[in-house]
């Protein structure tokens, strides 16, 4: 799951012409380097691939901050999915 | 300034401030009030504070004045000068518009440091009396070219009530702030708040990141704030929620999910949350601070603060008094309907007596607040050599309410480059023309698209 998301980071952000900074969990996501536009075009990619849309949930109580609060969003969408 | 106390309301942007009632003695114009009466004058400065300023400053005196936002691409402005008929632009010191781009149209200074008026106290603070106005706002339009929406400020703060009604005595103090450029429909709103019930405001900058702006907003004591709710997503994506606390906080200019509302709820447990529906056409026409999506289908029969709201071939049509007069330009379309009410273009839907807003008739997109007409996306995609033609469409997104997709036909001599090839080489065409939240953030490739029996495109929802 990680692997998918970091590699779905990397290419919207080459995409975007954008630099990303390292991909750590403790990362802000507003501080790695994306725009809104790249998140959600990153969030739209994520659904292709992995069937899921986690923000679109009535379980979703916080807006992730960090890059380990995206992954771990993820993750508990999957395995609820 | 930190714990400091500012005597009266100001306007705050990022490195400076001005109080409101110095206007009734010093002018920011290189050009006296007096001259500009009854002309049109265009506004076009960098930042917000200045326009601020000269709207405080002409409103009265100007017959017209056209409101442009700061990222207005600059070729668009020959055709709004003659098309508003234009007597002049205001800019910052030290900047230009580009002397080619406008000539015949002489320029007004709106400079950082005021000088005193001639009369001091003659005008005041506010000029209203003289003249009634008109204000010209920017939307965008099918071809790129934006429209020009004809307000006064009677039919733009019509429901704003006055300060002796707003404010009791006792009340605390109002700071208002707003994500949005105060130079568009819903930033123009905070700011004539701000400005009619003697209130601060604290203005965002478009090179200001998410958790600086809330810091700033925060030191400058901020009550109430409004934004779009991509602005809001980034905000509770932002971890920086913490440094404000408002009593209010109002979404506008997109549909407002739950997901976003229960964040809001989450990070704001003291304030009101109001979601509001407001276009530059139709003005205001509700808000909503009950929490949930969408809104109950008995407002309808309501008319909320005398808005009068109908659902006519699924789609939400307003009447009343905050609806904009008419589009400016000889071929512009109708602004109203024969019966007087503004089409939305909104399409709703009843469910368990609630509407919730399920997208734009027509296809329009809404990404993060911005429209995106399929049309001029379309346009770019169809000019490049390898297609045949396509069809541009929202996607549903959880950051930015929507994105921008297309089926594309290839013009496929069965010798196309691999799909990824052609990918790069479409979105290379349209980024080179395009905003980028007009950019295809997903090319899909048909065989064919859907052509109805007159030889348009079928779209979704038209």
């Amino acid at each position: 799951m990680r692997s998918t998301i970091v590699a779905q980071f990397q290419r919207v952000a080459s995409e975007q012409n954008r630099k990303i900074a390292p991909l750590a969990d403790d990362l802000a996501l507003l501080d790695s380097g994306l725009d809104s536009l790249s998140f959600a075009i990153i969030v739209a990619e994520l659904e292709d691939t992995l069937g899921i849309d986690p923000f679109d949930t009535t379980e979703m109580v916080d807006f992730p901050v960090t890059f380990g609060d995206f992954v771990r969003l993820y993750e508990k969408s999957m395995r609820a999915g | 300034m930190a714990g400091g106390k500012i005597p009266g309301a100001s306007l705050f942007a990022k490195d400076r401030s001005v109080a409101l009632s110095d206007l009734a003695r010093v002018t920011f114009l290189d050009t006296s009030r007096e001259t500009l009466q009854g002309q049109c004058i265009l506004l076009a400065t960098r930042d917000q504070l200045p326009s601020a300023l000269a709207l405080l400053e002409l409103d009265g005196h100007a017959r017209r004045i056209v409101v442009c936002p700061g990222d207005l691409p600059l070729q668009y402005l020959p055709e709004i000068v003659a098309t508003a008929q234009v007597d002049a632009i205001a800019i910052d010191s030290g900047a230009s518009v580009g002397p080619d781009t406008v000539s015949g149209v002489r320029t007004i200074t709106v400079h950082e440091q005021p000088r005193a008026l001639a009369q001091p106290g003659a005008e005041g603070a506010r000029a209203i009396g003289a003249i009634e106005t008109e204000w010209v706002l920017l939307t965008s339009g099918t071809t790129g070219a934006p429209k020009l929406v004809l307000h006064t400020l009677a039919s733009l703060a019509g429901h704003i009530p006055a300060p002796a009604v707003a404010s009791t005595p006792g009340d605390a103090p109002r700071t208002w702030s707003t994500f949005y450029d105060i130079r568009r429909y819903g930033g123009l709103q905070i700011f004539l708040r701000a400005v009619l019930g003697d209130s601060s405001l604290v203005l965002s900058d478009a090179h200001e990141s998410t958790p600086d702006f809330l810091a700033r907003a925060g030191q400058r004591g901020v009550t109430h704030i409004s934004g779009t709710p991509s602005h809001w997503r980034k905000a509770l994506m932002s971890g920086a929620t913490g440094r404000i606390s408002p009593v209010y906080v109002r979404l506008s200019g997109e549909i407002a999910d739950q997901p976003v509302l229960d964040g809001l709820r989450s990070a704001f447990a003291q304030a009101r949350i109001a979601h509001a529906f407001a276009s530059t056409e139709a003005g205001v026409a509700f808000d909503i601070d009950d929490g949930r999506a969408g809104f109950p289908a008995g407002l309808l029969d309501q008319s909320p603060g005398g808005a009068q709201l109908k659902v006519e071939d699924g789609t939400l049509r307003i009447r009343g008094a905050r609806n904009a007069s008419r589009y400016l330009g000889a071929q512009s379309a109708a602004l109203l309907s024969p019966d007087g009410y503004v089409d939305t273009g909104d399409m709703v839907e009843l469910r368990e007596g609630r509407y919730h807003f399920v997208g734009r008739k027509g296809g329009v997109i809404n990404v993060g607040g911005l429209k995106v007409f399929p049309e001029e996306v379309e346009a770019v995609i169809n000019a490049h050599p390898g297609v045949r033609m396509s069809l541009v469409k929202a996607r549903k997104n959880p950051i930015t309410g929507a994105v921008v997709v297309a089926d594309v036909v290839l013009a496929g001599d069965g010798d196309s480059p691999a799909p990824d090839v052609m990918t790069r080489s479409i979105v290379e065409s349209c980024r080179n023309v395009l905003a980028p939240h007009k950019v295809p953030a997903m090319i899909r490739y048909v065989a064919s698209l859907e052509v109805s029996a007159s030889g348009k495109l079928v779209r979704p929802g038209a």
